[in-house]
């Protein structure tokens, strides 16, 4: 009874971390509609007691990452990382734009890792226990994530070689 | 001091303001010693405070009607469904077995098809979150009256407060020879029982307590003239389901 009043309370936080994830408002609430239904489906896999949070973004990371398999839309940044293209926000102020398109052109492991820790606030745990890596994986991601926005921020040329994997 | 060297991890770990103070101090002394260091570290908090500042507004959106209602809304659906489907399944298979070994006994044969549905009904309402009942508790006047209208009898909602169970509420329910009626009460701990009543019931002898064992859903029912009663619950044992019962028959059949 009470579980659901909790997923509730926290769709705008999914929200929040969607729209930057995907930097466009319609295709942030069908991720979050997606997550919230896989949830309700699978909600006899949340182990009582965890965080509820962290859970229902490691559900929303799974069915992201379900959704770019599904289709083919992968774009490597050095044979490891995902990119993926992002619609800039329209209706968003001049420099909140910037900063969204910046964070588009982020391979999306990277984005994900960058918005978990500083967006949503989870551990650098609870953020490595969402995404399925290792904790020194989030570490280095976070590292070269925060690197190469600063990079697009300032104008620099990012560094690195995009490789189109079909 | 440990003097470790400090590492990129320490210096994200500063970022995020998540070093325990020994280290923060030794991570501060390292960026005061390295200018373009602390730089690019400076760079990356006012990039986080950016990135917080321009998407905090979201959580203060009004959230769309379609993520606060249809993913509980198709979910109840299936599991209602599913829920209905199982105990149909369950219910046909026991019914044939009944059939099978206890025809000849008069009150077995009145009894289970009370049982089953009772466990059907149980089963496909009692895991329900937004939607539990009809008509709530609050409005139990209006409820009791509205069901003994519907059934055609006078029914009632026992008080189950002595034994831990408070009404939730009640609703009507497509039945044989009419339409039938749960109530459903809940626990502090929130475990759930609910009784279900049939009226119409004819030609049928009146029974003690018998008991059946529905898949998950244990059942005590009973027949009282023309009443059927049935208790049901998936979360509790037998014993204190028959406590319960017991309260319900002593105010039904005083």
């Amino acid at each position: 009874m009470k579980d659901s009043d909790q997923v509730v309370a926290l769709i705008p936080r999914l929200r929040r971390y969607a729209l930057a994830l995907l930097g466009d408002r319609a295709a942030a609430d069908d991720l979050v509609q997606d997550t919230l239904e896989r949830a309700l489906n699978k909600f006899h896999l949340w182990r009582r007691g965890s965080d509820l949070r962290a859970w229902l973004f490691t559900v929303m990371h799974n069915v992201y990452v379900n959704q770019l398999r599904s289709r083919r839309e992968f774009l490597a940044l050095e044979g490891e990382a995902l990119e993926l293209p992002v619609r800039a926000a329209h209706d968003a102020p001049l420099e909140a734009r910037d900063v969204a398109r910046a964070l588009a052109r982020l391979p999306v492991e990277q984005r994900e890792v960058l918005l978990l820790v500083v967006l949503e606030d989870l551990s650098y745990e609870e953020a490595a226990g969402a995404l399925g890596v290792p904790i020194g994986t989030v570490m280095s991601r976070l590292s070269r994530a925060r690197e190469k926005l600063r990079a697009l921020m300032e104008g620099l040329p990012p560094s690195g070689r995009l490789h189109i994997i079909k | 001091m440990s003097e470790a060297p400090i590492t990129e991890a320490d210096l994200q770990a500063y970022v995020d303001g998540r070093l325990d103070a020994a280290r923060l101090a030794e991570v501060e002394a390292y960026l005061a010693a390295q200018p373009a260091e602390a730089a690019r570290i400076g760079a990356y908090r006012a990039q986080a405070d950016r990135l917080r500042e321009i998407y905090a507004p979201v959580l203060d959106e009004v959230v769309p009607e379609r993520l606060l209602h249809s993913p509980a809304g198709r979910r109840s659906r299936i599991v209602a469904v599913a829920a209905a489907f199982a105990w149909m399944a369950i219910g046909a298979a026991l019914g044939w077995q009944l059939h099978d070994f206890h025809s000849p006994r008069s009150g077995a044969v009145a009894g289970v098809p009370i049982a089953r549905h009772a466990a059907i009904a149980h089963a496909t309402y009692s895991p329900e979150v937004r939607h539990p009942v009809e008509v709530g508790a609050d409005q139990e006047s209006h409820l009791v009256a509205w069901l003994s209208k519907r059934l055609g009898a006078k029914v009632r909602a026992p008080n189950l407060e002595s034994v831990g169970y408070a009404l939730v509420g009640g609703r009507l329910l497509p039945g044989e020879p009419g339409p039938v009626a749960q109530f459903m009460y809940q626990s502090k701990p929130g475990t759930r029982v609910t009784l279900y009543v049939r009226t119409g019931v004819q030609n049928q002898e009146e029974t003690a307590f018998r008991y059946s064992h529905e898949g998950k859903v244990r059942v005590f029912y009973w027949i009282d003239r023309t009443f059927g009663y049935a208790v049901s619950s998936a979360d509790i044992g037998k014993d204190a389901l028959l406590q319960i019962a017991n309260t319900a028959y002593a105010q039904l059949n005083p």
